[in-house]
Order: C-alpha cells, then sequence, then structure tokens
C-alpha cells in the first residue's frame, strides 16, 4: 500500500457569517465576505493527520478545487499537519456551476493519479449540504465507502468505520483503497500551532488543471433562483390568560 | 501613649512608605474587630496630608474617635437612611403613569433584587419599568418630593452590588427604554436610549460597516447606560480609549425630575463645563441617563487573533513590548491569563487548551483596514516572537468562528469562576510590571486558605482581574485577603477599583486611592445634585461622608 491519503478540503463562507442574498436572486454575496475551510472538511484533515502521526499511513495530500483563494484553503491544511497540497484551479464561469458531480470526476482521477490508499472528505459542505461527493467518487472508482464515519481504525488492509445512521451506529468493514466521509463526532480538529504555521508556508501545492485531469466541467444543473426564507414574524405578547384565549380563538387555531 | 503604641505595635511587612506604615500600626490596636478604613477619615493616600505626623494635635483627636467600635464589616451594608416607605397611594400614581410597568410581583421581583454573581440581595417590592424620558423624570420627581429611594438598574450584570437594591429601594429598570434614535453613517456618532443592550447595539453596526467602540464579557445582557454610568472598559480600550472619550452627549434625569438635555451629536464643544464627565462613571448616584450619543468606530476589514503561551510573566511584559512596536497601529487588544485560569476553563466549561500547556497565555487582537498589510505585519512579529523565545507555542485566528472560540478562552474566565465555588473579585490598576506580583504574593499569603487564586486581565492598560475561590462564603478568608490587597496596592500608587467602581462592595476603600479632600468634594457634588440622597443609597461614596 501506499500509505498516501488524500484529503478534500473545500473553501466555503464562514459559518459565522450573516449570508445576504444577491439583489438579483441569482446567488449568495460572496464577494468581500470571510472564507474558511469547510468544518466537517477540517475533521477529515485532522482523521488524516492522526492517521499519520499514530504511523499508520505515510503522507498526507490536501486537495482543493476553485480559484487562487483556495490555495488559502490548502495551507490551513498544511498548518494543520498535511505534507502537500494541490490546487486544483477552477475559476470564473465553471468555478460557479461546480458541484459534486465534477469534484467527484476531479477527485476520482486524482485518487488514482496518486495512488491513494484512502480518500477522506468531509461528509457535506454547509454553503450546498449536497451530502454527494463522497459517494460519487467512490462510484467512479468502484471503491467501497465509509460515509458519515465517527470512528476509524486501520487494521492491515481494511478499515473498520462506525458510521452514524438514523437507527443509531453501523459498524462496517470495508476493504482499501476505500473513500470515508467525516461526520461531526469523528474528532476534534486542532488549532493550528504557530511553529506549524510557519513551517506550512514553505510546504509545496502544486498547480493542476481540470483538463489535465481529463475532467469535463459541464453541469447538468442550472441555478434558477436563490431566495432567502420568509422572515419569522414578531411574536404577540398578551397581558392576560384570557387574551391568550381569545387571540387563540381569533386565529382559528382552537 | 501614642508613642508607645507605636513603637510596640509590629507592623506587617507592606511594601509601603513609613509614614502609612506608622499610621496603620497605630491605628490597628484602636480598631480590633474590623479592617481598617471603616471609620478612618484619615485616608493613606494623604501622604502629604499634615496630620500625619505622629504627636500632633489633629493625630490625637481622630484616634480618640476610633474608640468606637464598628457596627459591620465595611463592605456590608450600613444602616438603613430614614427614606419612606412605598404606600398603597405611590402603586396607585405609578400604574397610573406606566400602566402594566409597575411590577410588584416577588416571584418578578426576584432575580432583579439579586445580583449577578448572587452575592447581593435586596428586599425592594417594587419595579417600575418606563419608556421614555419623560416617564423617569415623573418618577423621580414624585419619588424625590415624597422622599423614595430609588435604584437605577440596567443589565444587572455589575460586579460590585451596586445595581441592585440594598434594603427596600425601588428599582428603576431602563430595560423597556431601548430603541435606537439616529445614526449617521459619516461621523459614526449613534444615538439611543439608554436601556439598549450592547450586543444589539453592535450588530446594529456592523450591519453598517461600524462598532461600539467598547466591548465586553457581559455584552449579551449589560445596556449602554450601565455602561455609561459605571464608565465600563472592557476588552477594547486599549484602542478605542475610555467612555470619557468616546461618550459625545448624555441625556440626564436629575434627583428632582428635571431633564438635562446634554446629547450633543459633536465631536468638538468647548462651550462651559463639560458636565457629561461627572455622570459617566458616577454609579446612578448623580442621575438617570436615559439616552446616550456616542462615536463608534468603523468596523475593521481584516481581524486576526492570536493566542500565544509564555513561560514567565517578564517574558510576557517584553512580548507586549515587543507587539506595540512591531503592530502599532493595528494592535486593538492584549489580555492575559494564567494557567490557573486555564485550569478552570478546562475543568468547568470543557473548554480545551488551544495549544500546550505553559504558565501564562495572551490573547492578541488586531484590526486594520487591509488584510494582507496586516498578515505581513502579524507574521513577523510572530516569528520574531518564537524565534526570540519570548512565545513558547501558540496559534492564529482569522476566520469568525475561530475568532469566537479563542476570544472565548478569555471572555469566559468570569463564568468559570462562578462554577469553582464563592468568588472574592478584585480589579485593581497597578503599574504594568507588578501586576502578577500581587497574584504570587497573594498565593504565598493566603497558602491553603483559598481553593483557587488566579490572575488574568487587561494587561496592556495594567488592570488585573485578580480572584480568589473558596467553597463556600470564608469570613476568615477575607479577613485574610482585605485589607492586603488594599494595602498592597495602595503602596504602588494603584486603584483599588480599575473599571468595576465601587458599588456596594467597595465604598468604603475609596481612600486607598483618593486623597480625602477629593472624596470631600464628591460629596458636595453628591449633595448638591441629590440633597435628599435618594438615588442609589448607600453605593459609592463612603458611609463616612454622610
Amino acid at each position: 500500500m501506499s500509505g498516501r491519503v488524500l484529503v478534500g478540503v473545500k473553501r466555503v463562507i464562514d459559518y459565522a457569517v450573516k449570508i445576504r442574498v444577491k439583489p438579483d436572486n441569482s446567488g449568495v454575496v460572496t464577494d468581500g465576505v470571510k472564507h474558511s475551510m469547510n468544518p466537517f472538511c477540517e475533521i477529515a484533515v485532522e482523521e488524516a493527520v492522526k492517521l499519520k502521526e499514530k504511523k499508520l499511513i505515510k503522507e498526507v495530500v490536501a486537495v482543493s478545487c476553485g480559484p487562487q483563494q483556495s490555495q488559502e484553503t490548502i495551507r490551513t491544511a498544511l498548518a494543520m499537519g498535511a505534507d502537500r497540497g494541490i490546487h486544483v484551479e477552477v475559476a470564473g464561469k465553471d468555478y460557479e456551476t461546480l458541484g459534486p458531480l465534477q469534484v467527484s470526476k476531479i477527485m476520482a482521477a486524482l485518487a488514482k493519479k496518486e495512488d491513494a490508499q484512502l480518500l477522506i472528505l468531509g461528509k457535506q459542505a454547509i454553503d450546498d449540504d449536497c451530502n454527494q461527493t463522497g459517494q460519487m467518487t467512490a462510484a467512479l472508482l468502484d471503491w467501497p465507502q465509509g460515509t458519515f464515519a465517527s470512528e476509524v481504525s486501520l487494521d492491515g488492509d481494511k478499515v473498520k468505520v462506525v458510521r452514524e445512521i438514523d437507527g443509531g451506529l453501523e459498524t462496517i468493514k470495508i476493504s482499501t483503497p476505500a473513500v470515508l466521509t467525516a461526520d461531526l463526532r469523528l474528532n476534534t480538529p486542532r488549532y493550528a500551532t504557530l511553529p506549524n504555521i510557519m513551517k506550512a508556508k514553505k510546504k509545496k501545492i502544486a498547480n493542476v488543471k481540470p483538463a489535465d485531469l481529463g475532467v469535463d466541467l459541464t453541469s447538468r444543473l442550472e441555478v434558477l433562483k436563490v431566495e432567502e426564507p420568509p422572515q419569522r414574524e414578531a411574536g404577540v405578547k398578551v397581558e392576560t390568560v384570557e387574551d391568550l384565549v381569545g387571540k387563540l380563538k381569533e386565529t382559528g387555531r382552537i | 501613649e501614642i508613642q508607645t503604641v507605636l513603637m510596640s505595635t509590629s507592623a506587617r511587612l507592606f511594601r509601603s512608605s513609613p509614614l502609612t506604615v506608622r499610621l496603620r500600626a497605630a491605628l490597628r490596636p484602636l480598631c480590633p474587630h474590623s479592617t481598617l478604613t471603616c471609620t478612618a477619615r484619615l485616608s493613606p493616600a494623604d501622604v502629604h496630608s499634615p496630620f500625619l505626623a505622629c504627636g500632633s494635635g489633629q493625630f490625637v483627636a481622630s484616634t480618640r474617635k476610633l474608640h468606637v467600635e464598628p457596627k459591620s464589616s465595611p463592605d456590608g451594608a450600613p444602616e438603613r437612611l430614614p427614606f419612606s416607605k412605598v404606600t398603597e397611594e405611590d402603586l396607585a400614581y405609578f400604574r397610573k403613569i406606566l400602566a402594566g410597568r409597575t411590577i410588584t410581583d416577588p416571584d418578578l421581583l426576584e432575580s432583579s433584587n439579586v445580583d449577578w454573581l448572587k452575592t447581593v440581595k435586596g428586599s425592594s417590592e417594587v419595579l417600575l419599568r418606563p419608556q421614555t424620558t419623560e416617564e423617569v423624570s415623573q418618577i423621580l420627581s414624585y419619588c424625590n418630593s415624597r422622599n423614595l429611594a430609588v435604584n437605577p438598574q440596567g443589565g444587572n450584570t455589575g460586579l460590585v452590588g451596586g445595581s441592585v437594591p440594598v434594603y427596600d429601594e425601588i428599582i428603576l429598570s431602563t430595560s423597556l427604554m431601548n430603541n435606537i434614535l439616529t445614526f449617521d453613517n459619516i461621523s459614526g456618532i449613534l444615538t439611543c436610549q439608554a436601556g439598549c443592550v450592547l450586543e444589539n447595539l453592535s450588530l446594529y453596526l456592523e450591519e453598517r460597516d461600524y462598532i461600539m467602540p467598547l466591548d465586553l464579557g457581559a455584552k449579551g445582557s449589560c445596556q449602554i447606560g450601565g455602561n455609561v454610568a459605571t464608565n465600563a472598559g472592557g476588552l477594547r480600550l486599549l484602542r478605542y480609549g475610555s467612555l470619557h472619550g468616546t461618550v459625545l452627549g448624555l441625556e440626564v434625569v436629575l434627583a428632582d425630575g428635571r431633564v438635562l438635555d446634554c446629547l450633543a451629536t459633536l465631536r468638538k464643544d468647548n462651550t462651559g463645563y463639560d458636565l457629561k464627565q461627572l455622570f459617566i462613571g458616577s454609579e446612578g448616584t448623580l442621575g438617570v441617563i436615559t439616552a446616550v450619543s456616542i462615536l463608534c468606530p468603523r468596523k475593521p476589514k481584516s481581524t486576526n487573533v492570536v493566542f500565544l503561551g509564555c513561560e514567565t510573566f517578564e517574558e510576557l511584559l517584553k512580548t507586549f513590548q515587543l507587539c506595540r512596536g512591531m503592530l502599532g497601529e493595528i494592535l486593538s487588544a492584549f489580555e492575559f491569563l494564567d494557567s490557573e485560569c486555564m485550569r478552570l476553563l478546562n475543568t468547568h466549561l470543557k473548554l480545551p487548551n488551544p495549544i500546550t500547556d505553559c504558565p501564562f497565555y495572551i490573547v492578541i487582537e488586531t484590526s486594520g483596514s487591509d488584510q494582507d498589510h496586516d498578515s505581513q505585519k502579524l507574521d513577523n512579529f510572530l516569528e520574531k516572537a518564537m524565534a526570540s523565545t519570548l512565545v513558547t507555542d501558540g496559534t492564529v485566528a482569522t476566520e469568525q468562528s475561530k475568532i469566537k472560540d479563542l476570544w472565548s478562552m478569555r471572555e469566559r474566565v468570569t463564568e468559570a469562576l462562578t462554577h469553582d465555588g464563592f468568588t472574592y473579585k478584585y480589579d485593581i490598576s497597578l503599574p504594568v510590571e507588578r501586576i502578577y506580583q500581587l497574584v504570587t504574593d497573594m498565593r504565598q499569603h493566603l497558602g491553603d486558605r483559598a481553593k483557587s487564586v488566579v490572575g488574568y486581565g487587561h494587561v496592556g492598560d495594567g488592570n488585573l482581574h485578580l480572584n480568589i475561590t473558596s467553597p463556600a462564603k470564608d469570613p476568615a478568608l477575607l479577613a485574610a485577603i482585605e485589607p492586603f490587597v488594599y494595602e498592597w496596592t495602595a503602596s504602588c500608587q494603584g486603584s483599588i477599583s480599575a473599571e468595576h467602581g465601587l458599588g456596594l462592595k467597595k465604598r468604603n476603600y475609596i481612600y486607598y486611592s483618593k486623597p480625602s479632600q477629593a472624596v470631600a468634594l464628591m460629596g458636595n457634588i453628591k449633595a448638591m445634585l441629590d440633597p435628599k440622597g435618594i438615588l442609589n443609597p448607600y453605593k459609592t461614596l463612603p458611609d463616612d461622608l454622610k
């Protein structure tokens, strides 16, 4: 086994930022808005770095698809302990229509090219909530998948994955190479320490174009409209219980 | 006789001037059951006063007074002053002008009668909630004529017992006065009613690309009127200065109901005495603030937070100097906490340490208008700090969510302490290089008597928050802490209350930091503005002024 783990990291709008819809309803305002690494991707990076620290794998490669700024996200992964980065450059119109299908084609191509033992992704991104990239990539590669992982342990050439499912926890054993997607309780991502932040500046980030990987980025989806959810209306305060009963009757609730 | 007393009394080893040592040594045997200052009209701050020379007539006269044993400890409540008691007629009047906003239900009054630390409890039976300045004016005019005491109350987050009644004072809450009046987005001047919650003002301003000039851990509950009345400091003082500079105008209702409209929105106005400065920090004893106009800075485009670890306090101070030099104009906060604070955060709030365990931690915030410039400056500073081994570990945050997490390490120490037991809080201003010495000395002095002794605070402003916990209220522990902490502070000419104010708990310690002449003049001003003394009685000014 190559001992190489690929981790996909996505640059998304920071979860603490208040989202605004563009006036033309074509999407969300991203210009000048604070971006950061998708929280589930952080958990994926942390898991990969942990495996390396336990000496179960040899190298962690962070991958991100997007414009120039995606390199910052890769740097954060490097500061957390990834060894090198790959920036798949996608910009302009292509970036606007970039979705799980295109990304999984890219990930599949890279996983083969880098001879990866494991591909770890976050279970979903907090901007589109798709929860599709991991599953699609596994299908394209015809690899087993351990999704919604809350616990991962390597055992020779097999991986034991505890998955969070609706009914509780499901434990599966799959062979490598495999695709894993990280769920919330898999680990707590570390803060990047100063020495590592300094070291990360010297680590390499390779630049790759989707065409080099033979990937066609055309999207089969068209976004028609983006709008805000209906405003939550203010509640009405009443003075007495009689008023409350009266109001409930008025609005036809009782 | 006095001379012999002086010679035979062994003075404790204070770091203080010979004059003050003699003073304390002389007075100690004469009030055995209380701490020093409860009846002393002589102030340790009166270093240049003539009557400190022992054997003088004045000295003898004052010491004779001290034979009277004090009734209670200096931070306990004095006896109830002869204000009127609330009658049915009074309630009828309040209900007429504040229909539905005159609260007499004991359950609803409960939380307004107790302070945030749950250490002081009053027995007020009336809570009033005006919505307009006019209503506040009517209330005060009526109370003044009836000689009813009034306790103005904002967010009730004060830490010195100044925001809750001592006896049955009527609580005047500003909570319903929460309207923003105007905002000018060219000058950045905001005017609002006194009951606006600080965090709400921040959110309002952030949407318009501005921020409040002050920020504190209590932001979710504290109100701007209370902030101004207590001259709150907070985490941004290092960069934006104090409320004495950023408040441009106030509307205040005086004790007799007169409305003082000084709500100017001018940056510069040198026409006559600057009356608003009197009310800033007056803790509700000179008037009730009903509206504020404040100058707000632009929201920084680039914010970074750095969390560093240092081995010694000396290295922490050197890091501060390095920081000042290399980050200069973009530095907006420099806070510290010690390893004991970290232990409490880990234990009680389950917050993990972002870096490895160190004796001291620093939180540095930079705010500027250009992300690239600031990152460059910050990187240079961090490289220098690490290379010179002033700093042993650290982490940086640029994302909002991570910034919040790092700030929690500093902002939630107060909360963590409440879970550790009964907390004795001291908010001290000292020369920066001496700040941690007080914590070390206190630990040595208390030994096993205390559960935890922690130090944290606005080291950049020379402000230490010294906190001591014990499983339960412990008078013996208190006796060991006070007046040791106040004398230590006075010996460095520090302030015994840097930003928390005096309130109920510290009113009698004012003499440690202000000369008696100054305190007497404060009394004159109080008597002029509130002749009946109905506004927030028993607070801020010492009992011996009456």
